[in-house]
Order: C-alpha cells, then structure tokens, then sequence
C-alpha cells in the first residue's frame, strides 16, 4: 500500500486510488484551505490558497528531498512516499498573502451579504489571514448583475476562482458563464441575451465559495446562521437526491446540495431546489373533514354538510365507515414512504381482507434528461415508486397500477375507495375523477383540492416532502432514510403518524422502529436493517452478493 | 471548593467589647446617620411631577430609535446583527432589496418589542452602520401589549424627537456619518 507523509503522520492510501495533497491530507485531519477546486469539477489551481510544501521520501534509503518551492496541492497528485507539509512558516506565509491580496479588491460588505457566515473568504480570513490590514481599504457597495432567472452576481464580491465557469462547461454543459477582461479587471460575466438559464443553474450559487452568486430565491430572506439544516431527500423525482433542508421555525427557507456519491454527487436541480414552495402554500388541505355518505346528494348538485373531524375520531370513525360500505380499493402513493405505504396496506387489510391495493398516481413530465456531467433529471416525479412496488409485492399486489384501480373501481369492483396522494400539482382530471363518483366512501388524501378530493366522503391532508420521516427508495433500488425536517402545519398529522394509530400501536409513531420491522418481515427489504447510512443503502445488496 | 481547602483562611470572630455590650454607642451611630441624611440636600425627585436628571445622554440605555441618514432614509441596512446579538429576542426583522440604486438592503420592516426587551444595548454596539441607538427616554408608557412593540415609522419618529437634544452618537464618537 502506497504511504503518503502529512506533516510527520504517515498515511496509507489505496493502490489505485488518484488523490491529490487536499484530499489526503484531510485524511490526515489536515485542511489545507482552497477556492478554485472542487472534487467535481476540473483542476485549474488558479486561487493559489493551496499552496503547501511536498517533498519526496527515498524508498532505498529514506532520505527525503523537498521541492524547493511552494505547490498547488489540489494540482499535485500524491503517490508512494510523497511528503506534504501544511503547517510550516512559509505556507502560513503564503496564505496570509493571498488572503491580503483577494481582500483588496473586495467590498466587504460582510453585513449586507447574504453569503456571510458560510463564506470561506471569511472563514480563511480568520483562520489564516493577518490580524491587520495594510492597504487603506475602504468598504463599499458590489455592482449587481443580473445574469439569469435564478442567479443574481454580485461583480465585486468574486474572487475569480471560476467554479461557476466551470460547472456550466462540464456539468450543465450550457457555459453560459465565462470569464472577461483579464489580470485585475477580470469578471464573470454571460453573452448578451444568453442569460444562466440552464435547468442545474443553482448550483453556481452552492459553489460559489463567496458573495458573487445569490440565489434570488433566497435572496435577503434569512441570515445564514438562523438556519437550521436537517438531512433530507427531494421529493421531486425519482432520482431521490441526498439534500439538506434548511429551515427555522418550521418554515423551509432553502434547499441545498448534500454529498452523495451513490446519488446527486453534488448536484441538484433547479426544480428540486425551488420544489418545496407548495409547503408553504396557503391554500393547502388542513382539516380532517367527513361529508355526508349519499350518493344522490351528489347528483343533485347540492353540498353536503361537512363536517370537521377531530384526528383522534378519524382513526375510529374511518374504519368504521370503510367497513361499512364493504369492497375496498386503496391507492398507495408513491409519495409515501415505504413504512407508510407497509403500514397503509395493512390498515387496508384489516378493514377488508379481500382490499384491492395498487401503486397510486404516478406524474411523469417529460423524459430522463442526462447532462454532460452525468447528472439525471427523471421524468418520474415521484420520489418513491419502486419502494411502494416493492411493499405492494409483499401484499400480493404487486403489478398494480393507478390504471388497473381506476378500471377496478369503474367497472363497479369496490365499494369504497382510499386515495392516498399528495402530489405538490393539479394531478387528477374530472374524467378520471368521475369513476369515482359512485362509491358509498371515498377517502382521499392529499395536500391540495382537485376534482377527486371534491368527490370524497372523507377528505384528509396530506403531508409534503420535508414534514415526513421515512425511507424513499429511488429508481435505481437505492433506500435513503430521512427525518422530519420541519413540523406539518398545526393541526395536520402526518400520513405515519394516522396510520399507526389506526393499527391500534401505542405511542408516537417511530418511523425507524417500523423499517426495522419491514426488514425483518421480508427478505426484499433485508437491507434496511440496523442503522441506515446518511447516503442510504442498495436495496438490492444482498440478491446481488 | 471544599472546607478542607487550602487556601481558604478560616477566622474567628472576635468577642465583643464593652462598647458593643453597652449597645448604647452603636445605638447612637445609627441614629446620627438619619440625621444627617434628614439635613442634608435630596437626592429623589417627585417623578412623574419632576424629571430626572440623566447624568450623560451618551451613554443612557432608554427607549430605542432607528437613526436617518443625511437624505433622511433610514440608515439600518438590514443586516441582522442586531437581532443575532440580541438576547431577549426582541428584534424582528424583514430584509428587502432596498428601493435606491446606492443601497442594497434595507429594512422592510423593522419591529422592537420594548416588553420583551433588557435595555442590555447590546444592538447598539452589533449595529455596524450605526443606525439602531438607545435614546435617553426612560419613561416609556403604553395602554397595551401592541402598542408596545413598536414599528420603523414609530423608531424614526423617536430618532425625530430627539435628533436635537441628542444627536447621532456617531459624529461625536467617531463612527460612521
């Protein structure tokens, strides 16, 4: 095994692994402090804030020779015997200077900059900048440039590391972005009437490692440090992607990017990071409610009373009306978890055992689109499809699809029907709507109004992406496990929590507890088992071993 | 720290003396000290009637006020600091883009609850443009809860009142104009 020295502490690293002094040295525990690279993206060493000393150790005789001058670290590939130094006098040195130097052409407006607190310009500043400035510099205003519909420049903030430039050549492979003038006038800049309008452009905002790049989403809505960060997965597609929701006071304020190797890499698109809106939206079901059951109300045209039900009375009174009317048909989201989708069919079966269950509505907009960087948008807009097919397998109801309980419930099979959805968008037509016009119960769930929910006997809210705990398993058969981020809004319970007090089980609902449950009951779901990584586990790991 | 410890010394109290015991000297101690504070100048005013005197307006932690700046907008630039550093939670604010081409940021909306509020100052000393100050009005009345929490146009009409008696601490503390 290769061993590489990081200052005095010797580290083994893989035969074939190609790494260069950054990452080994954060192996080391050591961070070498760095702008322009980005393990994503290509090498340009242009920042110079990680330069460090190398050095060469003899194998025969252990004698070891320093190069004279000080290296790019992310430049430097690192191989048998190489030895960085990361802490000597010089490389202090060095930083120092190329802080000073980035800080002369800088606003510093720290206090009107919404990068502040997550900048790394700051935080090398402090780390390993000078406690005095030399020059006479004066704070002042940034010119702003508008360069797309989510992107707003802030031209004097930049430190020209170019990640911007990079990642809209190599992984959008749009370029929008390039770099004009040169030496001391050098700006990031976009083609006239060819603005950073590509599907993945806010990224170039979570990559940025200063104020240049807003996102005008977020643009002066909270400081950074209110911001608290739970580990999550978008719900806008099927690629599942690792994210981060950043809320406060269960208001979601921004997604960003979480590191996944196995998902997203890095990367998010724009409609997963601007997609928890509808959360938010004030015309979101809050209340339980139950109409009065009789068909021929409906054919008449006149309302029925409804009336609001408390959620400890829904768990009674649902069953009890669900029994009543006889053949169930239930529709089992694939915005749901695997643990509420597992518990769904077995409330469903319980109320009737003969219950028709299959996968709910499944939105599809458009067709997969890979960009140059190997990132996939699906066209799948349901983040957990395969795991809902998967916990229907297990109930025998396997190849089921929203088609096949649509003509189940057309063709006059069922007299009652649970629909779970929550869906962020209109979903549902009247036509589709009106095979359901004729069940005695008609249960539906979801998060907004639409011509079903205006047919239901019962109408319950749905929970979105952020306000549920669970497992999603995405379309490539990879479970990622997440917490609730932010609290539903007051009054609502989530999918979980209803359907483990309808199957009778004491106290709060325990997402963890009945994953672990699943992997137990059913070889399919093996994996999930113990504790879940934070970048979730192959579902498929023990059929493939 | 134990009784054991070291370096505590341990003393005894000393037994008392005649003039202790005769009670008397120490009775007459004590009285004189209300006589004298009975002669001599007061120190009390009949507030409300009568106004205290604030000994330096510089440094007084009263009612709050949001300063101008010379074309007579608000000064605060939306930052936050404030806020952050606040430690009653009283400072509620809401950024926007500001309205004029030489500013950023501004305050949307700007709200103090002077209930909830310490009068510590420590947003005066965060406020890196000097807009947020403590004024040196220590009698403040409201009929209610909300009357209490008081808006930007209520935090600039303060700084109007009193931008005369005491101007921006700034000019004469060397802080920004």
């Amino acid at each position: 095994m290769p061993v590489v020295i990081v200052d005095g502490q010797e580290i083994e690293i893989g035969a074939d692994e190609r790494l260069n002094c950054i990452e080994v040295a954060r192996r080391a525990g050591k961070e070498i402090p760095h702008y322009c690279w980005h393990p994503g993206l290509s090498v340009v060493a242009s920042c110079r804030m990680c330069l460090i000393e190398t050095g060469q150790r003899d194998a025969a005789t252990g004698k070891i020779t320093m190069v004279p001058k000080l290296v790019p670290g992310c430049q430097t590939p690192v191989k048998d015997g190489t030895v960085i130094v990361t802490e000597s006098p010089l490389v202090k040195d060095s930083r120092a200077r190329v802080e000073e130097a980035l800080l002369i052409d800088h606003p510093i407006d720290c206090p009107i900059c919404d990068k502040a607190g997550e900048c790394l310009l700051q935080d090398y500043h402090f780390q390993h900048g000078q406690p005095e400035r030399r020059a006479d510099l004066q704070p002042f205003h940034s010119r702003k440039r508008d360069v797309g519909p989510t992107v707003t420049l802030f031209v004097d903030r930049c430190i020209m590391c170019t990640r911007c430039v990079r990642f809209t050549r190599e992984i959008s492979g749009t370029a929008e972005l390039m770099v004009t003038s040169r030496g001391a006038k050098e700006e990031i800049d976009v083609f006239p009437g060819h603005p950073l309008a590509n599907k993945l452009s806010g990224n170039v905002v979570d990559l940025c490692p200063v104020g240049a790049l807003g996102d005008k989403d977020f643009l002066y809505q909270q400081r950074v440090w209110f911001l608290k960060r739970e580990a999550n997965v978008c719900g806008g597609c099927s690629a599942g992607c690792s994210i981060h929701t950043e809320h406060n006071q269960d208001a979601v304020y921004r997604l960003k990017p979480r590191e996944n190797p196995h998902v997203n890499t890095w990367w998010i698109c724009d409609e997963g990071r601007y997609g928890w809106h509808h959360l938010h939206d004030q015309s979101r079901i809050l209340d339980a409610a139950r109409k009065a059951a009789s068909p021929s109300h409906r054919g008449s045209g006149a309302t029925p009373a409804t009336e609001t039900v408390e959620w400890a009375d829904v768990v009674v009174k649902l069953r009890d009306d669900l029994k009543t009317a006889g053949r169930l048909a239930v529709a089992v989201s694939p915005m749901l978890t695997i643990e509420e989708a597992w518990m769904l069919c077995a409330v469903a079966r319980s109320i009737d055992p003969e219950a028709f269950l299959s996968l709910g509505f499944v939105p599809v907009k458009g067709e997969d689109e890979t960009f140059p960087g190997g990132f996939t948008i699906r066209a799948e807009k349901c983040p957990n499809r395969k795991g809902v097919e998967e916990v229907l397998a297990l109930y025998g109801a396997g190849g089921h699809s929203w088609n096949d309980l649509v003509a189940h419930v057309a063709a006059g099979k069922a007299d009652a029907a649970w629909i779970t959805a929550g869906y962020p968008g209109p979903w549902i037509d009247t036509a589709v709507a009106d095979a359901f016009a004729n069940l005695k119960q008609l249960v539906v769930q979801d998060l907004f109004d639409s011509p079903l929910m205006r047919l239901a006997t019962w109408r319950l809210p749905a929970t979105g992406f952020a306000e549920r705990a669970g497992t999603w398993v995405n379309v490539a058969h990879h479970a990622q496990s997440f917490r609730q981020a932010i609290r539903p809004p007051a009054g609502v319970w989530p999918e979980g929590r209803l359907f483990w007090n309808m199957l009778g089980r004491r106290g709060l609902y325990d997402a963890t507890a009945v994953r672990q449950q699943l992997a137990a009951s059913s070889p399919a779901f093996t994996a999930l088992a113990g504790e879940m990584p934070a970048t979730g586990v192959d579902l498929r790991i023990h059929q493939l071993a | 720290m134990k009784p054991s410890d070291p370096s505590i010394t341990w003393l005894e109290e000393k037994p008392l003396g005649l003039a202790e015991r005769l009670y008397l000297p120490l009775f007459v101690s004590g009285l004189s000290t209300t006589a004298r504070h009975l002669v001599s100048p007061k120190v009390t005013v009949s507030f409300p009637e009568q106004r205290p005197k604030v000994g330096n307006p510089l440094i007084y932690r009263g009612v709050h006020r949001l300063n101008r700046d010379p074309e007579g907008r608000v000064k605060c630039v939306a930052c936050f600091l404030c806020a952050t550093a606040c430690p009653a939670h009283c400072i509620d604010i809401v950024a926007a883009e500001s309205p004029w081409p030489d500013r950023e940021k501004y305050p949307e909306s700007f709200h103090i609850d002077e209930l909830r509020c310490i009068f510590c100052g420590m947003c005066e000393e965060a406020c890196p443009v000097d807009a947020i100050e403590l004024t040196s009005l220590l009698d403040l009345t409201g009929k209610s809860r909300e009357e209490m929490i008081f808006d930007k146009e209520k935090l600039l009409s303060v700084y109007d009142m009193t931008k005369d008696a005491e101007p921006m601490k700034s000019a004469s503390m060397g802080c920004t104009p």
